[in-house]
């Protein structure tokens, strides 16, 4: 269980934990003296505290269960950024065999935000582009907490172009609070580099997948997740704009309550993409979120990958591209007037 | 004895500015000179005394570059609707009535067809007094069908940018139509169309990073500020001073990011000579 970080929503387990720490504690000691005692017997005393940790272990289960399936908007903008979390690199160790890093964009640098190579996904050979967060204050330093510079983007499309020249599916893991806003990035085209992504990922030859593993911030994410499908896990987040840059901008200042109506406001939550439409399906994560248990988490994330993968591989290539091209030329919400005079009724009607 | 009232310059100023009249002369905001607005508009509302540019509606701005009378709208019954029914401090609903309201506008966009010198071309102009520009399903879809109109039709295709970038309050609708307008223009390209990109004061987020920046040939007009983030938000980031002229047209034509600067004034002459070079 992991103890050293909490989320304020999950302060009712903290207690339950304490008293599950203690009675484990007491379980071991008992277990000495009763050892030392008597070998081989077992001692009431053991069998009592046994019996009151399955019993705390259960009332946990069951609080833990409660929370995470009543989780609202800005609790699971909280729960995709616990430090916690699984990463790209955590997931490739996880699910990825023999993984060949490949580095650079070949034109300016090399920008660890995102990481790309080839590697085998169960049977699939494929290659991988993912954000990358950073675990250590270290990390988290060089790869700007996931926020990617222009030569990320670039170093993805180009290990994608590889990906298209080799016949190899391209699967995508998602997890960027957003695109890096700085000086050197607006100089070196930040806006371009997404924008090119884009529209090279929408007509490249071969079979995309795109994860949201985390968090999905606007053009940073969607910069390397334009796919034939795409998912989310359950406790990630997706949506045009964070929700504190939101509230910043339409409530006017950005705080604990603002926040929270603006991640309600944005249908950020894998289910609201979801029913939008933006999304194709939601991959399930553990109880109690990814943070708890990677390799659950990394399990399904596996089984959908492949499962995807093997889909797209029976779809002839020009099909499934017109197909890439309606799943997002489909996308949006408006009316349509048949006559300018109907236009002018809105207008004046209000 | 009356009493005196003293009243300070800076009491007595502003109502000073508040008796010039309204609409006939306007100061400025480039030289801070008083310019008459007939001047203004003849001269493409562009200061005549130090050549800064005014920003312009889209109707404004597709009648500035159609040939007297050549500019056919299309694509005009398309309504935002509010999928998410989105509220902020105020629903976005009612956002929308005020906004169509004051500008006689459904959304941030005008389309059509028009003769540019002559020259057949499909054209997108984005409207700055609605939202901000900011582009929701109806300026995605818009931009999007004008792309496909242009394909379909082998026509050039100028889009004209200035906005604040994706709609919030569509949410993940809006930013889709970033990928949505990209591949678009993606089929465009396949099939050898040549598209300019016009970027004015100012073009930022999810628009500078879809469609506007995807120009075969980027155009910008004198001193636009254009982006990915915009200025404040670097200054958060980074925390120290922003350069002089950071990401405005000149700086970014240093940067290698922009084909050429160009002036409201030439630059029908400019998309014209362009197509004629380019062109089909």
């Amino acid at each position: 269980m992991s103890r050293f970080y909490q989320l304020d929503f999950e302060k009712p387990l903290t207690e339950l934990e304490q008293m599950i720490d203690a009675a484990e504690i007491r379980l071991k000691e008992e277990m000495a003296a009763a050892a030392s005692a008597a070998p081989g017997s077992i001692s009431p005393a053991v069998m009592t505290i046994q019996a009151e940790l399955d019993d705390l272990r259960r009332r946990h289960t069951e609080s833990l269960a409660e929370l995470y399936t009543q989780l609202g908007p800005w609790e699971t903008v909280r729960v995709a950024r616990h430090p916690n979390r699984p990463q790209t690199r955590e997931y490739l160790n996880l699910i990825c065999r023999d993984f060949a890093e490949l580095h650079g964009d070949r034109r300016y640098g090399d920008d660890p935000a995102i990481v790309t190579g080839f590697g085998r996904i169960g049977p699939v050979k494929c290659l991988i582009v993912g954000h990358q967060k950073g675990k250590e204050t270290q990390e988290k330093i060089a790869c700007h907490f996931g926020c990617a510079h222009p030569e990320g983007y670039r170093k993805a499309l180009a290990k994608m172009k590889l990906a298209e020249k080799f016949g190899v599916p391209v699967v995508t893991l998602v997890d960027t609070p957003g695109a890096y806003p700085g000086l050197g990035a607006e100089q070196r085209g930040q806006a371009e580099a997404i924008a090119v992504n884009m529209l090279e990922m929408s007509r490249l030859r071969t079979p995309i997948v795109s994860i949201v593993i985390g968090e999905g911030g606007s053009g940073g994410a969607l910069g390397i997740a334009v796919a034939d499908r795409v998912a989310m896990l359950q406790h990630a987040w997706y949506s045009v704009i964070s929700p504190e840059g939101c509230a910043a901008i339409l409530w006017k200042e950005a705080n604990e309550q603002t926040n929270a109506a603006a991640a309600r406001a944005l249908k950020l939550t894998a289910r609201d993409n979801l029913e939008l439409g933006i999304i194709d399906e939601v991959i399930p994560e553990p109880l109690g979120a990814a943070h708890r248990d990677p390799r659950a988490a990394a399990d399904h994330l596996q089984r959908w990958i492949v499962a995807r993968l093997q889909d797209l591989k029976t779809i002839p290539l020009d099909r499934l591209l017109d197909a890439r091209y309606e799943r997002f030329r489909r996308m949006g919400s408006y009316a349509e007037q048949a006559s300018p005079d109907g236009l002018a009724q809105t207008i004046a009607g209000g | 004895m009356a009493q005196v009232t003293t009243r300070t310059w800076s009491e007595v100023r502003p109502a000073r500015k508040a008796a010039i009249p309204e609409g006939l002369w306007l100061r400025c905001p480039g030289c801070s000179r008083m310019v008459y607005r007939r001047h203004l508009e003849a001269n493409l509302q562009v200061c005549p005394e130090c050549e800064f540019h005014f920003r312009i509606s889209a109707m404004e701005r597709a009648k500035q570059l159609a040939d007297p009378d050549s500019f056919q709208p299309m694509f005009i019954g398309l309504t935002p609707t509010d999928p998410l029914q989105f509220k902020d401090l105020k629903s976005y609903k009612d956002r929308l009535v005020a906004e169509q309201i004051k500008t006689g506008q459904l959304d941030a966009i005008k389309a059509g067809k028009m003769f540019i010198k002559g020259r057949e071309a499909m054209v997108c102009c984005l409207d700055l007094t609605f939202m901000m520009g900011s582009m929701g399903s109806v300026v995605g879809e818009t931009i999007t069908r004008t792309i496909e109109e242009a394909t379909r039709t082998g026509l050039p295709l100028v889009i004209v940018s200035c906005s604040g970038g994706a709609r919030m309050q569509e949410s993940g609708l809006s930013l889709m139509q970033m990928a949505k307008t990209s591949a678009a223009l993606a089929r465009y390209d396949d099939a050898g169309g040549l598209f300019i990109s016009v970027l004015t004061d100012p073009t930022t987020g999810g628009v500078t990073a879809s469609f506007a920046m995807l120009g075969d040939v980027i155009l910008a007009e004198p001193n636009a500020l254009i982006g990915f983030a915009g200025p404040r938000v670097i200054q958060q980031t980074i925390r120290q001073e922003l350069p002089e002229g950071f990401q405005r047209s000149e700086f970014l034509l240093k940067s290698g990011l922009v084909d050429r600067v160009v002036a409201r004034p030439q630059l029908r002459s400019e998309l014209a000579r362009l197509i004629d070079y380019a062109g089909k």
